[in-house]
């Protein structure tokens, strides 16, 4: 509770609409003071958080380094299938303990005064605790002799894992991960990460955009279609493919999903009412989305965001995680790793590099997502008390047949909102 | 030494200081039409069965193929410069690429694989605000067809493994 103890009560920075989640106070995308509330009520409140991959630390004693909203974290795999979260911040001056990506270790140093932690965070170590030996055998200096190292550890959170994903939590008051989850997520999880997972790309971009805006645009499944024409002249993903959206019980997390091969059209997609269909449009070398069905269920794209940060992506064959992380009130970033897997033909892993093409920064149907939030972030200044309305498919939120539907959005709102008590 | 020898160090120099004519202007061409917009044309300097790819050092470093964009023949190319000009939705920007003089690393048969430094900077429209959007190598291979010299592969390998906002013009 550190960072928010010097704003003001919530409640006195935001006076939420009376509709309720439908409308949203754009003043929750720039204000500094409900950044650092939302540090404490969200990042470090009842929540997990997505840190990594489990074969990012295939080997005990192996680490890397991720993040909790603002706060800096170590994983580290500390046995066979066990893995441990510390806070990495040493506990004498608040150093980064651990500067390194990655690495092995058993044990971990901080660079400025030594001070030696162990896996589980415990302090075990201060150089010169007891001083220097004077010339008759005297103590000089040195820590006091009430100094407790019991008391001063990197402090250890709580972990999960599922399906090969490393979660963590700053709360007590979280349920156990699956709980949290929810079996329709947790089943889709173990579904889209079926095989031994290997990383095909890891990468990072920056966006000009409160973290909201692109937790909202990746929950948004009435956009992709008409934002990035790429996907709907193709007949990736249009509207009128058959899909639709599933949540948990209590709307904190969904899954937007569309089956492309029964795709029957729509009147706004041939009219040229709608820019992102372009009739003219093919592409040279088509087999940069050749593909292969790769589940059961016939689904070809779904996205699945967990709450706060966390999605889980399958476009086509093309599977990743994607970690956000808040940069401040009006920046943000993605971690974007891309997942194959060992069992993977040769075929399949070709096709898996093809269509890495279509995600990622650089992605022909996501690059538009690293700045349209900007583009909202420039809109709505100097008029932070107008309200955006999400109104698309109803007032409700909860499970839809349909994809033009703004419920997953109305989902995070309404989740938002009960952890900020607003 | 006999003049036939003379003759014949001569000629290699001559050939191979032509050679590396031929690849700075290879070089120095590719950047001024990125940076001059005439993206139409970026593809005509790969030969059809190239390989392109702009890819984060920290992937590359470790044997990965895939990064920001991986494009395994010319059609690609072109295919990224048409959704570029008619399909994504970015705002307009523009490039600056400055390049060292090429490093030859070797020369293979009819492939000469050499790397060169860049730096990228770019410059939003209208605001004008400037920043140094990537900086890296190219890893290439060039062979020569006729009297141009083309690429067979051309990996853009970025000091940075983060992008800001998009990436959509190649580098």
């Amino acid at each position: 509770m550190a960072q928010a103890v010097a704003a003001r009560p919530m409640r006195e920075l935001i006076q939420w609409p009376a509709q309720g989640f439908t409308h949203v106070p754009m003043q929750v995308f720039s204000d500094p003071e409900i950044y650092m509330w939302e540090q404490d009520l969200i990042f470090r409140g009842p929540t997990w958080h997505y840190l990594g991959l489990e074969i990012e630390a295939p080997q005990t004693n192996d680490f890397f380094t991720s993040a909790i909203g603002d706060t800096p974290v170590i994983v580290v795999r500390t046995a066979d299938e066990c893995f441990n979260v510390l806070v990495n911040r040493c506990a004498h001056k608040g150093a980064t303990v651990c500067y390194q990506p990655t690495g092995r270790s058993e044990r971990f140093t901080c660079p400025y005064h030594n001070w030696i932690y162990d896996h589980s965070g415990k302090l075990i170590s201060v150089a010169f605790e007891k001083g220097i030996r004077g010339r008759n055998g005297e103590s000089l200096g040195g820590m006091p002799a009430d100094f407790d190292k019991a008391a001063h550890g990197l402090r250890c959170l709580r972990v999960e894992t599922i399906a090969g994903l490393i979660f963590g939590s700053f709360s007590d008051a979280a349920p156990p991960l699956e709980d949290y989850l929810g079996p329709v997520m947790s089943a889709h999880m173990r579904r889209t990460l079926h095989g031994r997972p290997k990383i095909l790309a890891r990468y990072r971009q920056m966006m000009h955009n409160n973290w909201k805006l692109y937790a909202e645009n990746a929950r948004d499944n009435y956009h992709p279609s008409l934002l990035h024409a790429f996907f709907a002249t193709f007949k990736l993903n249009r509207l009128s493919a058959e899909g639709g959206v599933r949540q948990d019980d209590k709307n904190w997390h969904h899954i937007v999903f569309a089956k492309k091969h029964t795709d029957q059209g729509a009147p706004e997609y041939s009219s040229g009412e709608i820019r992102a269909q372009k009739d003219d449009f093919g592409l040279n070398d088509p087999t940069l989305i050749s593909s292969w069905i790769e589940f059961d269920d016939e689904i070809t794209n779904s996205i699945e965001t967990i709450f706060p940060t966390f999605t889980l992506q399958q476009i086509l064959n093309s599977v990743g995680t994607r970690q956000l992380l808040p940069l401040g009130p009006e920046k943000s970033e993605l971690v974007w790793t891309l997942i194959g897997f060992e069992e993977d033909t040769d075929e399949q892993a070709h096709m898996r590099l093809k269509q890495s093409n279509l995600v990622g920064p650089a992605g022909l149907v996501s690059m538009e997502d690293g700045i349209i939030g900007n583009f909202v972030q420039r809109g709505i200044k100097g008029d932070l008390g107008r309200t955006a309305v999400v109104l698309m498919g109803g007032h409700d939120v909860g499970s839809a047949p349909t994809r033009a539907t703004e419920t997953s959005v109305r989902g995070f709102w309404k989740v938002y909102k009960e952890l900020l008590h607003v | 030494m006999s003049d036939g020898a003379f003759g014949d160090t001569a000629r290699s120099i001559a050939a191979s200081s032509h050679i590396t004519e031929r690849i700075t202007r290879l070089m120095t061409d590719y950047s001024a039409v990125i940076d001059n917009d005439r993206l139409e044309s970026w593809p005509d300097f790969f030969v059809q069965n190239c390989f392109y790819s702009v890819i984060g050092r920290s992937d590359h470093e470790v044997g990965r193929l895939a990064g920001f964009m991986y494009c395994d023949n010319r059609d690609m190319l072109v295919d990224r410069i048409r959704s570029l000009r008619s399909a994504n939705v970015f705002q307009p920007h523009r490039y600056r690429h400055i390049i060292s003089p090429p490093r030859i690393l070797a020369v293979n048969g009819d492939v000469v694989r050499c790397e060169t430094s860049y730096a990228l900077i770019r410059t939003s429209v209208p605001e004008g605000a400037m920043v140094v959007f990537s900086t890296g190598r190219y890893l290439d291979e060039i062979v020569f067809e006729g009297s141009d010299a083309k690429f067979q592969r051309r990996v853009a390998v970025t000091d940075s493994d983060r992008i800001d906002m998009l990436l959509v013009i190649p580098i």
